[in-house]
């Protein structure tokens, strides 16, 4: 275990005029709109500070809260997806030459250092997955030129939502992995632990001191607190047989009288990653433009295939969601494709819960559906 | 799913004339061909690359021209009307209604759920002189068409889009997409999870851009129903939220009225009763309920009234 060091709140600042000293565009956490969002960030006084967040089922709402803490919420919609998998990104141009042919040009973004602050455990592990699809497999070369440029700096989550279950899939509430800093946060301060290089330099930069012991066990009494806290979970970290086993389970049917097919769930999701693409021909006709954007398996185009839509209806597009996150993406990935963040079941407009789906659907099945932890 | 047929046009390079584009107008506010009217550099692209036949806002009058792509706003809702699309079918290569008047019927559908002829005799003195049929139609209920564009007013970029995908010869894209998945695509915060605001966007169509959400306002479903509209779902999603039956209903009687899947909410749908949940009645001016006013400490508009 690497020792942490603290950071007086007072200082935090400091943090950030580093990052900005350094040329990095510091994305972080800040209220809009009714909820946590991601977005640039000038200062800290822009940070959600005694800010709480109520989610269960359907339902987000922020509170205002008694302390001066800036990172005292579980996650909002979003976090890391929409900074490296683009909504919506030009791909290539088509122009048409003099002589009348046509001339492809890729689009690439300028490269620009990002910082993103107060990244939670769950969404670590959906950047691992997102890295897997997207940079390791594809080399997709926008989002690994931006996420060559990320730096991260997680802060530990001390106030898990209702709707969390990451202690079940074992992504957090801890953060073991992934950041180049690591903050956990106390009523006085953070606690400060360097992952990479990078984190380290950054720390010799800010002004650290040691912790006393009763900081040190102040922060993890709050983290097996945020632990114990979660009280959703999956049957099993590997649903994959059980699912497969049951296409045909009525709850699939019954699901489907109360899911709106909307694709809300999938566009929160931290990692899903279907997109689809468009062709936007200009109006004078000298080109043509290519964009991806994100797509859902919710919608007819994802399963439209050669003039014959393979998933009609709700039932079909919601067992393929759930199918695939939880049981298909053992064979993509070599784990599931859920990190327990839960953000299908707070921004599900009718609040269906992923975990009492898959529980009802997997409660007959197998040992995998015993390993629960 | 289907797609619309392919192109009437070939490529513009092989092409010895410009086609021809007429824009006709029914009983309607005028505003899609506005829409079309403010497109800026690209109308002036546009009226470079087709022989613009007939479009009576831009001051270019030819109702009978022939046309090879023809543009419609507005319901048919008289004689004439009815007598007149038939004309423009016939002399139109490519039928595109535009606009929820023309697609839906518009908002003067609503009539079409009421007995218009007392109406009519109970507001003027001499009815008589009213050409009015009795129901406000879409276009396609009429004649066959090509490919639908709704929303009230129809979506500028849209339209455009269909157009240079005809003069590429190309199949023009049908939106299939709900408001939802563009509303996420634009990072806006969810108005019905924050807000309990009885939002449509999460079975209507997109092409406004999520308009109304990004102004932290409740979708109310003027591009009409997307693909596999769970409407029932949503009916009920908005009892839950303390609409009584009639505040639920009244919010799929705006433009879109006209759709069948409003139409069979319209006529089928009953809320279903919970297990344990209050039975007061909200009216449709409030769409909170008094639990939710005391956890919505931060609100994310200072309002919360309704349409």
């Amino acid at each position: 275990m690497i020792a942490s060091r603290f950071l007086p709140r007072q200082h935090l600042q400091t943090l950030f005029d580093q990052l900005d000293a350094l040329g990095y565009r510091c994305i972080g956490p800040q209220v809009r709109d009714g909820a946590i969002v991601y977005d640039r960030l000038g200062d800290l006084t822009a940070l959600p500070i005694g800010i709480g967040a109520h989610q269960t089922p359907g339902r987000y709402r922020l509170e205002h809260q008694d302390h001066q803490r800036c990172f005292a919420w579980a996650n909002g919609p979003q976090a890391l997806k929409p900074l490296l998998f683009a909504p919506h990104e030009t791909l290539w141009r088509t122009e048409r030459d003099d002589a009348g042919r046509l001339a492809f040009t890729r689009e690439l973004q300028p490269a620009q250092r990002q910082a993103v602050i107060g990244v939670r455990a769950c969404d670590l592990a959906a950047l691992a997955l997102q890295d897997a699809h997207f940079a390791d497999a594809r080399a997709d070369p926008s989002y690994s030129r931006r996420r060559h440029d990320l730096l991260l700096v997680g802060v530990e989550c001390g106030q898990p939502a209702d709707t969390c279950f990451c202690a079940s899939t074992g992504e957090g509430p801890a953060i073991s992995t992934g950041t180049d800093l690591t903050l956990t946060e106390l009523d006085a301060g953070f606690l400060v632990r360097a992952g990479t290089e990078v984190g380290s330099a950054l720390c010799d930069a800010l002004p650290l001191r040691a912790p006393s012991d009763g900081e040190l066990a102040q922060a993890e009494a709050e983290i097996e607190q945020a632990r114990l806290s979660q009280h959703r979970s999956l049957p099993g970290r590997n649903l994959r047989e059980s699912l497969f086993a049951n296409l045909d389970h009525p709850r699939w049917d019954e699901v489907a009288t109360r899911c709106l097919a909307c694709g809300n769930c999938v566009a929160v999701c931290p990692t899903c990653f279907c997109s689809t693409e468009r062709e936007q021909p200009s109006i004078d006709g000298s080109g043509s433009t290519r964009v991806r954007l994100w797509d859902s398996c919710f919608s007819a185009e994802h399963s439209y295939v050669h003039g014959r839509l393979l998933r009609p209806d709700t039932r079909t597009r919601y067992r393929q969601w759930l199918t695939h996150k939880l049981g298909g993406w053992h064979d993509q990935y070599g784990r599931s494709g859920c990190v327990g963040c839960g953000r299908c079941i707070a921004w599900c407009p009718v609040g269906i819960d992923l975990t009492a789906e898959a529980n009802a659907i997997c409660s007959d099945a197998s040992e995998s559906a015993q390993e629960a932890p | 799913m289907t797609s619309p047929p392919k192109s009437p046009l070939q490529p513009v390079d092989s092409l010895d004339r410009r086609p021809r584009l007429a824009v006709h107008k029914l009983s309607s506010c005028d505003g899609c061909q506005l829409a079309l009217l403010n497109a800026g550099a690209s109308l002036l692209r546009l009226a470079e690359r087709f022989d613009i036949v007939h479009f009576a806002e831009a001051g270019i009058i030819d109702v009978d021209a022939e046309a090879d792509i023809a543009l419609v706003e507005g319901s048919v809702s008289t004689a004439e009307e009815a007598e007149r699309i038939q004309t423009i079918r016939a002399r139109s290569r490519w039928l595109m209604p535009i606009g929820a008047c023309a697609t839906a019927g518009g908002p003067q559908a609503l009539k079409n759920l009421a007995n218009a002829e007392a109406w009519i005799a109970s507001s003027y003195p001499e009815p008589q002189h009213i050409d009015a049929r009795p129901t406000a139609d879409a276009v396609a209920a009429h004649v066959h068409v090509e490919l639908e564009l709704p929303g009230c007013p129809v979506s500028t970029p849209q339209v455009l889009a269909a157009l240079a995908s005809l003069l590429a010869g190309a199949t023009p894209l049908a939106e299939q997409d709900k408001i939802c998945l563009d509303c996420k695509r634009r990072g806006q915060v969810c108005v019905l999870v924050t807000q309990d605001a009885p939002c449509l966007g999460p079975i209507t169509v997109t092409g406004c851009g999520a308009l109304c959400p990004s102004l932290g306002r409740a979708c109310y479903g003027c591009y009409g129903p997307a693909e596999n509209p769970e409407v029932a779902t949503l009916a009920q999603r908005f009892a839950e939220l303390g609409l009584d039956a009639e505040a639920v209903k009244r919010r799929f009687l705006f433009q879109q009225s006209g759709a069948a899947p409003f139409q069979q909410l319209l006529r089928e749908w009953h809320p279903k009763p919970r297990a344990g949940s209050a039975t007061a009645s909200v009216d449709q001016g409030s769409s909170m309920t008094s639990e939710d006013r005391d956890h919505s400490m931060i609100s994310a508009s200072g309002e919360d009234e309704d349409d």
